[in-house]
């Protein structure tokens, strides 16, 4: 079970959804599974049949020779949250923010504050939707359904501090080889380090020439 | 805002999601205008899909998704740090190996019933039971020879034709190890020895696809190199065998192409007149076609509606066709079909099967175009279906003609924008052709090989396909050749690019450096050679058997290559394929679906030449890509102590 950190009386994010854009693949097997999750029967044969339709609120934005996985990012001081008219967006005990969509109007205010261009408007129900970090699949002790279905581990969820190790020893790897490489006698015991670039990008790289988009 | 607009706007059907970058996408002014016209009329095009497809699957970009069987889907990790293997414990060189069999399979598949289809025609009509007739009896003795059929100019034209008819349907279906006929006729004997040595010799052609769906079925062949040993084999019953015969037949049914001039691009199609088009593979009805729109009933009935005459015009490979043997006007290439129903000027567009966007329908819906389907195999919801058979040809095709006709008062003029731009092409270049412009013997064309004047012989084949600038590598790469005074041939929509943007006429030959332009302008012929449709790439094998027999060398000993600058089909894939198989150096402009297996692409780009003669070479930039090109064509001219 996930806990939660409370300071001074205030729900204090303690969660991360760490995005690597070099290891997506642009697959959008991450907005599937959002727009699953939030449908009524929750299953992917019988999603598609409903109306109103299912829609993903992660979103796969490309970005040059980059996949970009999005979600809301959970701000710990939400634009979104401040400009709402309505108080329909608000933020859980568990620190996701979410809209509570009985009281959204539709004025599209927060679409324009986020600075990551999160929220989008849904035609069919008429009210914005935005990622809620999956809370009730957090609250079962599950990661998000974008994170269960990224085939490449470009999604990782977990708590800030956990990941920014595991992200800083990742980086700090190839220090290791460039310090061992300035004493000979260990050059050859340490292997370098083989940073995998992305080879979706060198294959989209490789269009640039001609591309007219 | 009248009240017509304002619910225009708002209806899903006509509200483009997203509008197209006009100025970059291609190089023809044509689709420039048209595309403007599009988003005004909230038309759906190619480009507007390609961009709302964005961004498209790494694992599929990569050719590492198999969804052979119910297990499935499976995805490797490219990364390492997923799943190595699918389901069944398919490796991702595996999967990568099976679907790119899969494309042969479907690219042999799509070449061997068009074959097919040629080959009973051809016996119908020796059998006088469809109202075809033997054109080329010459080409017919030609053709029969080199089958082995004993002494066929003391036979009667009929008996021989159902003869060759026989032996190629044949080919298709006998059940024994033997090598196919046609492949043992008409292959090299230096090739038919590499072949032989690596067991890819082909022994029929719909075995040869059903043996690659067989093996890539799940748990069959998992190793990468056998897998495409097989794959080597279906493409060489291919372009060694039926779109070889495919196009000899036509030859022989439809008359070997000449010289001819006309014009291309959408400004052949003409305001006062009826315009059909005919758009798909087969000259079997495209033939038909054109000679119902010539015909004095159909001519007398359009101008009955009111219009001065009847424009056939042609786009992608039955264009061709009828551009090699008829002179008929194309009006474009693959990603150009939605834009000649766009011009509103379209009565009907006459499809068989291939290449046929679902979309067309769609689009003809906001004007009075009518898409006209023919064949059984090959239907699209929305179109009229008007199903042709080879027996009743001339009742279907002046049905079909006079549907056309009959939509002529149907055409709105508020609508109708044809774009003022064609360009003049002088086309037909077959073997037989450019043999005559020679002067009877392929020894002129030696010499000035060997002498420097022509530096090499450049093949650009292949498709159009909107992850590059449509029509710019085709023109970019062939003018980058012809400067370096490299003789180029070609087919297919990479030869419509050409004729587009003016490489095909006798004028391009300023393009050209001095010593290839002095050749052009002795023989009044154009720097770039249009050779015909996609199974034409067969006339390239052909030229190039011609070349290495002359020499006295193998293919891969001549300075040559060839290229799909724009690829798309699988039908590409198959070509491809069978020209590394000829021992020719490949190049490809769009990357295929491989590179998720550093082993089958290390195969496909370095190991394959060591047994075939030939490889492939990825490489978007098509400047890049011509400077490769000399490169290699300097190399073997080096290697056979010619000037280079």
């Amino acid at each position: 079970m996930f806990s939660t950190v409370v300071v001074m009386g205030e729900v204090i994010k303690e969660y991360i959804l760490y995005v690597d854009p070099t290891r997506c693949l642009g697959c959008r097997a991450c907005e599937i599974a959002c727009a699953v999750e939030h449908s009524v029967t929750k299953n992917i044969y019988t999603a598609i049949l409903e109306t109103p339709k299912p829609k993903p609120r992660a979103a796969v934005i490309p970005v040059d020779t980059l996949r970009v996985p999005t979600q809301c990012r959970h701000c710990e001081n939400a634009p979104c949250m401040a400009v709402c008219p309505t108080g329909a967006i608000s933020k859980t005990d568990e620190g996701f923010i979410v809209i509570d969509e009985t009281k959204c109007i539709g004025c599209e205010m927060c679409v324009v504050v986020c600075p990551f261009g999160h929220p989008i408007f849904d035609i069919e129900r008429k009210v914005v939707i935005k990622c809620d970090g999956c809370v009730e699949r957090f609250r079962e002790g599950k990661v998000p359904a974008c994170v269960e279905a990224c085939p490449t581990g470009a999604l990782m969820f977990g708590r800030i501090e956990e990941i920014v190790k595991l992200v800083r020893t990742e980086r700090a790897k190839p220090f290791l080889y460039e310090v061992a490489y300035l004493i000979p006698e260990l050059r050859a015991k340490i292997p370098p380090v083989k940073i995998p670039v992305s080879p979706l990008s060198k294959l989209l790289e490789m269009y640039k020439p001609v591309k007219w988009y | 805002m009248a009240e017509g607009e304002v619910v225009r706007v708002i209806t899903k059907e006509r509200y483009l999601l997203i509008k197209v970058p006009i100025e970059e996408v291609s190089i023809n002014p044509a689709i420039k205008e048209l595309l403007e016209k599009a988003e005004r009329e909230g038309i759906e095009t190619v480009f507007h899909r390609f961009l709302l497809q964005q961004p498209q699957c790494g694992f599929g970009l990569l050719g590492i998704c198999c969804r052979n069987c119910n297990m499935g889907p499976c995805r490797i990790d490219p990364f390492g740090y997923g799943p190595k293997r699918g389901n069944c414990g398919a490796t991702a060189d595996t999967i990568v190996a099976r679907n790119l069999l899969r494309m042969i399979a479907a690219g042999a598949a799509a070449h061997g019933d068009h074959c097919r289809e040629v080959a009973i025609v051809l016996k119908l009509a020796a059998e006088g039971k469809a109202p075809y007739k033997i054109k080329d009896t010459k080409k017919l003795i030609a053709v029969a020879k080199t089958l082995g059929i004993p002494e066929p100019e003391k036979k009667k034209p009929e008996e021989v034709a159902k003869e060759v008819a026989e032996i190629v349907l044949r080919d298709f279906g006998k059940q024994d190890e033997e090598p196919m006929r046609v492949t043992l006729g008409y292959a090299p004997d230096a090739r038919k020895r590499v072949w032989t040595k690596l067991g890819v010799m082909p022994r029929a052609a719909d075995r040869e696809i059903v043996e690659i769906m067989h093996r890539t079925h799940v748990g069959v062949d998992a190793d990468p190199l056998n897998l495409l040993l097989q794959g080597v084999r279906c493409s060489i019953s291919d372009g060694w065998g039926t779109s070889l015969m495919a196009t000899e037949m036509q030859d022989i049914l439809f008359g070997t192409p000449k010289p001819v001039t006309t014009e291309a691009n959408l400004g052949v199609l003409k305001e006062d007149t009826v315009n059909i088009i005919v758009h798909g593979h087969v000259p079997v009805l495209s033939e038909k076609i054109v000679e119902a729109a010539t015909s004095k009933e159909m001519l007398k009935l359009a101008e009955e509606v009111g219009a001065k005459g009847i424009t056939v015009a042609g786009m992608c490979c039955t264009g061709n066709e009828v551009l090699m043997r008829r002179g008929i006007p194309p009006a474009g290439n693959f990603l150009m079909q939605e834009f000649a129903v766009i011009t509103g000027a379209v009565e009907a567009m006459v499809v068989d099967y291939q290449c046929i966007m679902p979309s067309l329908p769609d689009v003809a819906a906001c004007y009075h175009t009518k898409i006209i389907t023919t064949m059984p195999i090959a239907k699209i919801p929305g179109a009229i279906h008007i199903e042709f058979h080879p027996e009743k040809a001339d009742e279907v095709a002046r049905e079909i003609v006079r549907v056309a006709v009959e939509n002529f008062k149907n055409r709105v003029k508020e609508k109708v924008h044809i774009p003022k731009y064609k360009m003049k092409v002088v086309a037909g270049f077959s073997v037989e052709a450019i043999v005559e412009a020679l002067g009877g013997t392929v020894e002129p064309l030696v010499k000035l090989l060997r002498d420097g004047t022509i530096y090499g012989i450049v093949g650009i084949v292949g498709c159009n396909n909107p992850k590059v600038r449509h029509n710019y590598s085709h023109v970019t790469l062939a003018k980058e050749l012809i400067k370096n005074n490299v003789l180029v041939v070609g087919t297919g929509c990479w030869a419509l690019a050409a004729a587009m943007h003016g490489l095909l006429r006798p004028e391009a030959a300023e393009l050209a450096g001095d010593k290839l332009r002095a050749v052009c302008e002795k023989l009044k012929i154009p720097p770039c050679l249009h050779m015909g449709s996609c199974v034409d790439c067969s006339r390239i094998l052909n030229a190039l058997k011609a070349l290495s027999e002359a020499l006295g060398v193998d293919i891969p000993d001549l300075p040559v290559a060839g290229s799909a600058p724009e690829w798309m089909s699988e039908k590409a894939v198959s070509i491809g394929t069978y020209f590394v198989a000829s021992g020719v150096f490949v190049h490809l402009g769009t990357v295929p679906p491989v590179l998720g297996s550093p082993l089958v692409t290390k195969i496909l780009t370095e190991d394959v030449e060591k047994y075939l003669g030939g490889k492939f070479y990825v490489e978007p930039d098509p400047r890049k890509a011509a400077k490769t090109i000399l490169e290699v064509i300097e190399e073997k001219r080096r290697r056979l102590h010619w000037p280079y």
